[in-house]
Parts: C-alpha cells; structure tokens; sequence
C-alpha cells in the first residue's frame, strides 16, 4: 500500500526560471538591439567604426583648441609648439575675440545691456504664453513687450511708444463710446476712425512737443550678429501667426472674392524664393512707396520675413481647420455662434492644436531663414563670417566659425522642436 | 419654410446690407475688392511717380542688348557677347540643372536614411536620426557656405596630384579627381554613329516597359513572380553597352594630369558640387521625416496580414507597405521638391551662375533696371512653382481612395 505511489500533483505554481543570461542586462540589450543578426552585427561594426573615425578627427582637435590668440597664424603656431607640428586643433580665439560682435554686432558697447535685458524680458513676456500655469495678468507685460523692446533696442524718446500705445487707448475709448449707439457697427468704427486719427494726426506732433527723455538712439545699420536674427525672427514669429491665421480662415471663407485675394497672395508668396522677397524689399519697396519714403532696412525685411511666413502659417492652419469633423462647425452654428465667436472659441483652439507641429516648424524655418538677410548686406552671423574669412589675421578659418554658428543655431532650433513635442503631448486629448 | 419665405417676401432696404447676413457678404466683398483695387493703384501710381523721378522707362529691350560678362558653367553656348535674354537662359538652365541633381540626390539619401531611422539596430537608427536633426535644425545657407569653404580650403589643389609620392590620389581606379576647383570626372564624348547606341537605347527603355507588362499579365495569370527588377536593370545598360562596344562610338574622356592642370574629362565646378551636395543633404533629412512618418503611418496589421498571406519580407515592403506608404510620402515629398528648387537661389553666395545671379544679380545691377529684372524672375519661380503644385494636384486625384 505504501508504495503504491501517490499520484504527483502540485499544490502551488513553480517560481518562473530566471531568463537565460544572454537575454538579460546589457549582454540581452546588446544582443536584441545591435547583435541581432548576421547584417545586423555588421552594421553595428560599421557604425562604431564611423563613429570611431569622427570622434577621433574631433576630440584631438577640440583637445588642442587654442583660446588665446592675436591671428589663425598665431593660433596654429601655439599648437604646433605645444602638441607638435602636425597635430591640429580649433583656433577658438576667434570666438573669443569676436564674441560680441556675434552677439551683437557693431551695436554700442556701452549699451550692451539694452539688448540683453530686452532678451530676458522677452521670456518673461513669453511665459504667461507658453506655460497656462502662470498668473494671467502676466499677459499684460506681454501687451507691453513689443512696445519696450523696440525702444530698447533702437533707443530715442520713450515718449515715441508710450504715444503709438496711446492710439489704441483712443481706439479703446472709441469703443465704449461707440457701444452706445443703437447700431453694432458704430463701435468698431469709431474705435478705427479714433485710432487712426491719433496715429496719423495727433502722434507725431505730440512726440515732437514731448521732452526727448528717453536713451541713446541706435541705427538699423548698426544691428548685427544674434541680436539681429533674434529680432527678426521673433518678430516675424509674433506677427505671421495672426496674419496667418487671418489668410486661412480667408481661404476657407464663403466669400468668393476674399477667397480669391487669400488664394492669389498664399500661392504668390510660396512660390518665389524669399530671397527674391528680401531683394525687392531691399531693391523695390522704396519705389512702391510715396516719393521720399525712406523706411528703414531692418523694418523692410522684418515686413517681408512676416509675409513670406504667413503665408506658410496660413498653409498650416488650413490643414488643421481641414481636419476639424463638419459636426464642430454644426454644433457652434447651432448654438447660435456667429462666425468670430464660433471661431474664437470652438473652432481655432481645436485647429490650432493640431496644426501645433507644423505651426512650429514653420517658425523653426522663419527662424532659419533669417540668416538670407546676409545676402542683402546685414551682417547677420553669417554675414559677419564672411567679413571674418576676408580678416587678414583669420583668413582659412572654415570649421570654428562655421561649426560655432551652426550651433547656435542648432540649440536654438532644436530646442524649439523639443518644446512642441512636449506641446504635442501636453494637449492631446483624444484617448487612442 | 414660411418663415424663410415671409423673410424673402420683405422688401429690400439699405440697412439690410449692414445687418441682413445675406446682404452683408456682398458688402464686405465690395468693401475688400474697393480696399484691394485702391492699395494696388496706390502702388501703381507710386512707382509711376518714382520710375519717372529718376528717369527710368519700364520696358525689356534691355533683355536683346550685349550682357558683356562671363559664365563659368553654361549648358549652352554663351559668352560674354551674348545678350542679357541669353545669360538668363543661362541662368534658368543652370537653376534647373542643380534643382534635377539636388531633387534626386536628395530622394535618395532621404529615402536611404529614413529606412536607416526605422532600423531594428539601435545604433543605425540613432546614427540616422544624428544626420536628420544635424541638418534640420541648422540653415541651409549655413550648410552651402560651410560646404564650400571645406572643398576650397581643405581640398588638393591640382598639383598636389603630381609628383612620385603626391600628397593626393585620384578615386576609382584613376578617372575622378576631387580638387579645388571642383571634380574633374570622366566625360562622354559622342563620336560618329553615335545614333545607333542612342537607338539601341531608346529600344531597350521600350523593351523594359513591355517586359513589365509581359510580367505583370503573367503574375495575375499564374502567380508566378518573375525577377522584374534584375532583368529592367540587365535590359537598361547591357543591350547599349553592348551596341557600343560594336559601334564603338560613344567612348568616356578620362581626365589625366597635364602640366598645370587636369586636361581632359569634364570639370564639375565647385560652386555646383558645392550647392548640390549642400541642397541634397539638407533636403535628405526632411525627406527621411516625411519617408519615415509615411513608413509608420501604415498599420501593423497591413504587415501582418500580409506576412499571414505568407509574402517575404521583402515583397511584403514592395508589394503591400510601400504602395499604401507612397501615398502618404509623395505629396510632402513634391513640396519638398519645390523647396529645394527655390532654396538653389542661394546660389549666389558660392558663384554659381543661376537665374537669380544673372537676371537677378549682375544684369540687374548693370542695367538698373530692378523692377523688370525681378519680375521676370519671380514669374520664373512662379511658373515652375505652379507646374510642380499642379502636377501634385493631379496626383494627388488620382491615387486618392475612391471613398463613398
């Protein structure tokens, strides 16, 4: 009886196995994602060998860079002394010498700080924006950045945008003044006509009665380096979304002639080059003007930045307005909407989140393209490495002042692409 | 109904074009067209008054008189008797010419790393993904300039590959030389009965279509599957190649080191390898976005159920993922086409003769005449502009789904 055995039957699971030593840990991540295979393997070994090729052209001459130096010649000199005569190395002290120039080109250097703080007040000016977080009565120092920011950066009275803001208090009043007529389109005109006639009739003369308090004006030809990119792009950046927002919603209307003006100005501005662009606003625009125009050169290819991205912001949007199911459009409608409200508060908020990636893309590009004004003659940083390439005491130099510039431009613009998946993320909302 | 009919049936009063939404879109139309018309004729009158304040006419006689400057690279023949009409053909050849180099140099680098980033191996696809973000984020301007300071500056110079031990060698088997002064390559020369290779030729490219039908017709009837590819690609270069070891008419003109400089061959000038190189590899790495999102827009069950048919995987990305994939690639693909092309106006800052640097540069600079010189260039761009979109339109309407 005793060894008639006992069926065998497990009261409790058996612990699972660990996984076999190749499969785990850094030898299992090496195998599944470099070592998978025989094409695989040498891929791999393709790669690291690339790889190995680059950094040990890069890090010796990172290694041997030299900070301070007088000229290229010098430069090289100190590394042939110190690492041997055929070892190279970054002649950096070129960045070094001409960083403010980068910076800031041949702006007053006893007013470098007007730039900067104009540049920090600017995220300040940014934040309420970008992050919903914020406290929203920030967004009024954001109505008044523009408006500091110029008279920072050119300088003159205070009293120029203190009196150009004073145009839309007029319009303001004209509102509420005009809120009391009996028919609705008495407001929006009379805050038009009373803008208007601050700007053209009382403005000037108001400046010129004003004392001249203010800072020490500076000149558009003296803007350069980072600073002028900067400007240009952000203020290319802050008026093509409203703009492009504007000619979308224009090329969707009913309105068979609106639609045409939006159609005839998005495929005119997208299918010439900007640099052509940027040429008839150095070359044209003061023939388009009343005689005697003269407007400066920095606002001309700021006006013309602006157009060019618009038009490719209106393109964004479109697609995002495109992609909005017919029933939102319904439902705003049934609630009695009309077309602003409808607009401003069902339809936009949907098509601006999705057309989010795109929407930033164009800014990096807006961004990108602010270095074609060095064809035109600013010296923006590209422009100012040419002038350095034809320096005596820098001629030859190709990787540190390129590769200085592409990565600045790289920081900035990746950031930017970073921060709109992060964008992305944030306001997704459908559950997929 | 009878409220829209009792609505019809009021008489029409002025105010209604203020608050009647019916009226109201014609009253802002006419409001715009007024606004757009006065803005133009302000224009109009403006650079009227201008042009006549200093002196100047608007015509394009100037196009018929003598350009007197020189092209360094030409398709056609020019020199600098030739008129300011010729140096813009000139120019528009050679914008054409970097845009077809760029256009397809970019495609396939673009496709190439796209399919990189997509890679199972970790490294490859970050390596790929280095090369996307390095030339996304850094303007293109940047990326000619730099291309260019590095071939005239780190380059040989033609006589660097002279000598016992020259300090540099030329690639392929002796018949490319990467200098300076651009690459010196090896050039076809057409000698007489060059026709009959052409001839050959053109039947073999007749022959590639007909043998895909054949194979195609042949597929649907057994569902066999021949090697299409191999047998085009033999079909494409073995008849004329064989045609022209016969005739022995079209012979390829090696450049060889004379005293001073290579003799021989064609010199691809610098300035070209420099814009096309610079354009390709920047336009690459929008490409491997665009092909690379077109890739993973196509849902995993496409793939499975096609590997469940029992299709390699091979045949699975020919036959079931690229053709729904290309879809999705090839009208971003066209834009970016078109951005290439418009980006080759930078040309100007390495030398390179295209229509913005002869129409829009130096003729427009000696004859002053910058109103018609940027009119006739920006109809150019326009022109080419609309025929890429138009052509993408009609694509895009035939290959979309037939819904509903």
């Amino acid at each position: 009886m005793a060894n008639q055995a006992m069926p065998f039957s497990r009261s409790e699971m058996l612990p699972p196995e660990p996984p076999p030593g190749s499969a785990v840990g850094v030898v299992g991540w090496l195998r599944a994602n470099l070592f998978s295979s025989i094409g695989n393997s040498i891929l791999t070994i393709l790669a690291l060998a690339l790889i190995w090729l680059v950094l040990s052209h890069v890090w010796p001459w990172l290694a041997h860079a030299v900070w301070n130096a007088d000229s290229y010649a010098q430069c090289r000199q100190i590394i042939a002394d110190t690492w041997g005569p055929d070892a190279g190395g970054a002649c950096l002290a070129v960045i070094r010498e001409r960083w403010k120039q980068f910076m800031f080109g041949f702006y007053p250097i006893e007013a470098y700080w007007r730039p900067t703080l104009a540049f920090i007040l600017m995220f300040v000016a940014l934040a309420p924006i970008l992050f919903s977080a914020l406290p929203r009565k920030m967004l009024w120092f954001s109505l008044i950045f523009p408006g500091l920011a110029y008279w920072l950066l050119w300088g003159g009275s205070i009293f120029v945008p203190i009196v150009i803001y004073a145009g839309f208090a007029a319009g303001w009043l004209g509102f509420h003044l005009g809120a009391r007529a009996s028919a609705a389109f008495v407001a929006p005109l009379l805050a038009a006509v009373f803008a208007l006639v601050w700007w053209f009739f009382i403005a000037s003369p108001l400046i010129n009665l004003l004392p001249d308090i203010g800072l020490m004006p500076v000149q558009s030809k003296q803007f350069g380096g980072f600073m002028l990119s900067v400007t240009i792009g952000v203020t290319g950046i802050a008026f093509s979304l409203p703009l492009g927002v504007l000619l979308a919603l224009g090329r969707r209307s009913d309105l068979v002639f609106v639609k045409a003006i939006c159609v005839g100005f998005i495929e005119f501005i997208r299918g010439v080059p900007l640099i052509a662009l940027l040429l008839v606003a150095s070359f044209l625009l003061n023939i388009f003007m009343p005689p005697g125009t003269n407007f400066d050169i920095i606002l001309r290819v700021i006006i013309m930045v602006t157009l060019f991205s618009a038009a490719y912001m209106a393109e964004v949007i479109r697609g995002g307005l495109a992609a909005l199911p017919r029933g939102q459009y319904e439902g705003a409608d049934a609630l009695g909407l009309n077309f602003w409200q409808a607009t401003r508060l069902v339809i936009m908020p949907q098509a601006l989140k999705i057309s989010i990636p795109g929407i930033v893309n164009t800014f990096i590009g807006l961004f990108k393209d602010t270095t074609l004004v060095a064809i035109i003659g600013l010296l923006d940083p590209i422009g100012l490495i040419t002038s350095i390439r034809a320096n005596a005491a820098w001629n030859g130099m190709v990787w540190e002042l390129y590769g200085f510039v592409a990565v600045l431009f790289f920081v900035c613009c990746f950031g930017m692409s970073k921060y709109s998946q992060y964008l992305e993320r944030k306001l997704r909302t459908d559950h997929r | 109904m009878a409220i829209t009919e009792a609505h019809s049936r009021e008489p029409f009063r002025l105010g209604m074009l203020l608050y009647d939404t019916r009226y109201r879109s014609i009253t802002i139309q006419i409001i715009a067209l007024i606004a757009v018309l006065t803005f133009f004729g302000w224009i109009v009158h403006n650079t009227v008054a201008n042009l006549h304040a200093l002196g100047k006419t608007f015509d394009f006689g100037f196009l018929g008189q003598r350009a007197g400057y020189d092209i360094s690279q030409t398709l056609i023949p020019y020199t600098n008797d030739s008129t300011h009409g010729r140096a813009a053909l000139v120019g528009i050849l050679n914008t054409l010419l970097v845009a077809f180099l760029g256009c397809v140099t970019a495609t396939i680098i673009g496709v190439f790393m796209g399919v990189l980033r997509l890679s199972s191996n970790w490294l490859i696809a970050r390596l790929a993904s280095v090369y996307v973000e390095m030339f996304r984020n850094v303007p293109v301007l940047l990326w000619i300039l730099a291309l260019m300071a590095i071939i005239t500056d780190t380059l040989p110079a033609p006589s660097a590959f002279r000598g016992e031990n020259a300090s540099a060698s030329m690639l392929f088997g002796d018949t490319v030389a990467l200098t300076n002064r651009g690459a010196y390559v090896p050039w076809p020369i057409f000698g007489p009965g060059w026709q009959v290779v052409a001839g050959v030729f053109i039947l073999s490219l007749i022959a590639i279509l007909l043998f895909r039908r054949y194979a195609h017709a042949r597929q649907e009837a057994t569902g066999q599957a021949l090697p299409v590819f191999w047998i085009s690609l033999a079909l494409f270069f073995l008849p004329a190649l064989a045609a022209d070891a016969v005739v022995g008419a079209v012979t390829l003109d090696v450049p060889t080191l004379q005293r001073f400089n290579f003799e021989g061959g064609g010199l691809i000038d610098k300035s070209l390898v420099a814009l096309w190189f610079a354009l390709a590899l920047y336009t690459g790495a929008f490409i491997a976005e665009i092909v690379r999102g077109g890739i993973q827009a196509i849902s995993r069950g496409q793939s499975e159920a096609a590997g469940a048919l029992g299709l390699r995987p091979n045949r699975i990305m020919s036959l079931v993922i690229l053709p729904q994939a290309l879809r999705i690639i090839i009208p971003p693909l066209i834009s970016q086409y078109l951005n290439l092309t418009k980006n080759s106006s930078l040309a100007i800052v390495v030398g390179y003769a295209d229509v913005r640097a002869t129409l829009g540069g130096i003729t427009m600079n000696q004859t002053g005449r910058e109103l018609e010189c940027m009119l006739l260039m920006m109809g150019f761009y326009l022109l080419i502009s609309l025929a890429i979109s138009s052509l993408m339109n009609w694509y895009n309407s035939s290959i979309a789904l037939k819904e509903r």
